[in-house]
């Protein structure tokens, strides 16, 4: 009875973990696509997955005023609205800021994003207001595992279609990057810009192209925190991009599956250690995760380790 | 957007070019306009509503429409304009008078608060831009020296300031003690932290440091019984002067300012009392730091920064290098820190966020890195511009944010970067991309 109920708990933090890592995963995607091609963290894309999260919030309302009931419908329109306009939101963002500042020393583009970041975040709440936005519940339901007496073992509609959307991106994610001619253009800029340049590669639309990539992941994850959370401000962009970023470095930046191993376990670290120990130290707990992994693989997990030319 | 668009600053673009480009931002402009500017979502009490202001869409695209082809069209005139100053040199002997920069500006700073137009707003303003300036120049030495990017820099701060608070609060030490232990105590927590990460290297360093930073913070945060979580610390003792107070009346069995020297009790004297320590301060760090340059140990900062390898095959021992870097920035930060607590009497968790680190990073980089100078015009620009910017009230920070990219975009290298970077060494750099492709 105690053991199973200890087991039970256990995969209650288990499935939470997943659900947080899943949405983790998606954004660290987007840091490490660009770091893996153009060597520029991109502070502000913590800030495009809040703007994805506030586009599904206009859209979500926009139609059930319109008198959409029908709930994969719904899902289906939001989705897509919201990816639409993030990515512009991504590739413009990259236009603006960033394009100009190519050649420039290492870290004028990541001053340029941090004030991008400071401007997305003043614009949201300028123009949609401070206030936190919350909306109805709009998937409910979900079925019981296990149950034994007051306990009960529950995976929700939401953490399903979190979990198994993210598992079919990341499938369809890593068939475009390894057999696509975007991908192969993608990974001919990461190797070398000059020379994918000289074989006839618009490295330009290539680099243009992983911004709208990302943000388009970014979206989905916002779209999946306003359902999960149902709750967003102006302010959410910060931490969840600070955690993805984190997630991409712990599992090797530049590296794909390590961004989507990264964001697990820090969603999964997160939801054991505030189960089991302290919720206020979470963080705490996941970047001393972090810096122990690297102090052990200086390059993350899954990383390359960065040869050094003399 | 397949098509390579030529820059604005090309030599000679077809109006018809420019024209078409503007039209193409201007669409833009108006898609992304829809989901923020045309609708809007308001609570309401049953919930939230979507209101139409659809007006605004047609509008920022005529604002970015017409902005992107007057800046196209004024680009070519304005490098034009603009091209004497870049290859403007001082006249030869301007040279002499360089060694004399220094102490003339702490000077004319030192003056300031008995100018006639000085007055309380002025003086604290003052105040808060030289924190900031000595914050800078501590950081300027890890990333701007040492080449090692920090993006935890306010852990320092708020490890100087805690000491001070705890310091004066618990063991009842004054100002001036606590000052020395909260830089030293920054200093022991560098040391400390950087020992186990140097094996890493660049972004990679940068995200623990950033680590470090939010574990400093949450701890603080968290750790009710010794800093008082988020209610933070208050009571912190004033800085004395010569163990006078600035009080209106003394406390007992000391004196006041007023009392010793006959001058009439007046509350801007601790204001300028306040201001004259941090300029003090500040003046010599950065003494410090022109001084450090120049010895051997400030000569292994920059080699380390351009070349490890080459550093370790000539004998230099990086670890030690690192670490001191780390221990002198810290220090700046702790003193800063501490000179903080003391002149708000208050200090929470909250003064010490990431956006703290990425404000006085961006000094470091706006102002060209590795330039004293550029610190303090940096850290000028970013104190006194969103408070010149107050009648926008809410618009300011929208305006720091463009005005860091713009200055970016304009500048890359930072304000004064006029000591060329020898980060040029491995210059096989590509061409600007644009071009080639």
């Amino acid at each position: 009875m105690g053991f199973t109920l200890a087991v039970g708990t256990f995969l209650q933090h288990l499935i939470n973990g997943l659900t947080l890592g899943a949405i983790y995963g998606l954004i660290a995607i987007g840091y490490t696509m660009v770091y893996g091609i153009i060597r520029m963290i991109n502070f502000a894309h913590g800030e495009i997955y809040m703007i994805g999260a506030f586009i599904a919030v206009t859209t979500f309302t926009l139609l059930l005023g319109a008198g959409v009931t029908s709930v994969p419908l719904a899902l289906v329109i939001v989705l897509a609205i919201s990816c639409t306009f993030t990515a512009a939101y991504g590739w413009t963002i990259e236009r603006v800021a960033y394009r100009p500042l190519r050649t420039a020393p290492k870290l004028a583009p990541f001053i340029s994003a941090i004030g991008m970041s400071i401007l997305l975040q003043n614009f949201v709440m300028l123009t949609q207001g401070a206030r936190s936005k919350s909306l109805p519940p709009v998937m409910t339901g979900g079925i019981t595992l296990w149950h034994d007496g007051d306990f009960s073992l529950g995976l929700t509609n939401i953490q399903m279609f979190i979990i198994l959307l993210t598992v079919a991106l990341m499938a369809g994610f890593t068939l475009v990057i390894n057999r696509t001619a975007l991908g192969r253009a993608q990974r001919a800029c990461e190797q070398d810009r000059t020379m994918a340049a000289l074989l006839g590669i618009n490295v330009d639309r290539t680099i243009s192209l992983t911004f709208v990539l990302g943000a388009g992941l970014a979206a989905v994850a916002g779209v999946m925190v306003t359902l999960y959370y149902g709750v967003i401000d102006f302010y959410i962009g910060f931490l969840a991009g600070m955690k993805a970023f984190t997630a991409a470095v712990l599992g090797g930046i530049g590296s794909l599956p390590g961004a989507m191993l990264g964001g697990l376990l820090i969603g999964l670290i997160e939801a054991f250690f505030s189960g089991y120990v302290s919720s206020a130290y979470k963080d705490v707990a996941a970047f001393s995760i972090l810096i122990l992994v690297l102090v052990v693989r200086p390059s993350g997990l899954l990383g390359r380790p960065d040869i050094e030319k003399v | 957007m397949a098509a390579p668009i030529p820059s604005p600053t090309g030599p000679a673009m077809p109006f018809v070019h420019r024209l078409r480009e503007a039209v193409i931002a201007g669409l833009v402009a108006m898609a992304l306009a829809v989901p923020f500017l045309g609708l809007r979502t308001v609570n309401l009490d049953q919930g939230l509503v979507v209101q139409a202001n659809l007006a605004y869409v047609p509008l920022a695209g005529a604002v970015v429409f017409l902005g992107r082809l007057i800046l196209g069209l004024l680009a070519a005139p304005l490098a034009k304009a603009a091209a004497p100053l870049a290859t403007w040199r001082p006249p030869a002997g301007a040279q002499r008078l360089r060694p004399w920069g220094g102490p003339l500006l702490v000077l004319a700073a030192a003056a300031l608060p008995f100018l006639p137009f000085a007055n309380r707003y002025v003086i604290d303003l003052g105040t808060t831009a030289l924190i900031y300036i000595l914050l800078a120049t501590g950081l300027n030495i890890t990333v701007g020296l040492a080449g090692l990017l920090d993006l935890g820099f306010a852990a320092f701060y708020a490890i100087g300031a805690y000491t001070c608070a705890l310091t004066t609060t618990q063991l009842h030490w004054g100002f001036w003690p606590a000052l020395a232990a909260g830089g030293l105590a920054s200093s022991l927590f560098a040391v400390l932290l950087s020992l186990p990460i140097l094996r890493l290297r660049g972004d990679y360093l940068a995200i623990v440091t950033l680590g470090f930073g939010e574990i400093t913070r949450i701890v603080i945060l968290n750790w009710q019984g010794l800093t008082g979580g988020p209610n933070g610390v208050s009571g912190i003792a004033r800085p004395t002067l010569f163990s006078l107070t600035f009080d209106r009346r003394a406390p007992a069995g000391g004196h006041t300012f007023s009392e010793v020297t006959g001058i009439a009790y007046a509350p801007e004297h601790r204001l300028i009392f306040l201001y004259l320590i941090i300029l003090a301060l500040t003046a010599l760090a950065a003494y410090t730091v022109a001084r450090l340059r120049r010895l051997p140990i400030g000569r292994a900062w920059e080699a380390l920064r351009e070349d490890e390898i080459a550093c370790r095959s000539l004998g230099i021992n990086p670890t030690m290098v690192k670490v001191s870097a780390y221990a002198t920035g810290a220090l700046m930060g702790g003193l800063a820190g501490c000179f903080f607590a003391a002149r708000q009497g208050f200090v929470s968790p909250e003064s010490f966020g990431f956006m703290e680190s990425a404000t006085i990073l961006a000094i470091v980089v706006l102002g060209g890195m590795g330039s004293q100078a550029g610190v303090i015009i940096a850290a000028l620009f970013i104190v006194v511009l969103p408070e010149l910017a107050r009648g926008f009230a809410d618009y300011r920070m929208l305006a720091f944010g463009l005005a860091m990219i713009l200055i970016m975009i304009w500048k890359p290298g930072g304000l004064l970067s006029g000591r060329l970077p020898t980060i040029r060494l491995s210059n096989a750099k590509p061409k600007p991309v644009a071009e080639a492709a």
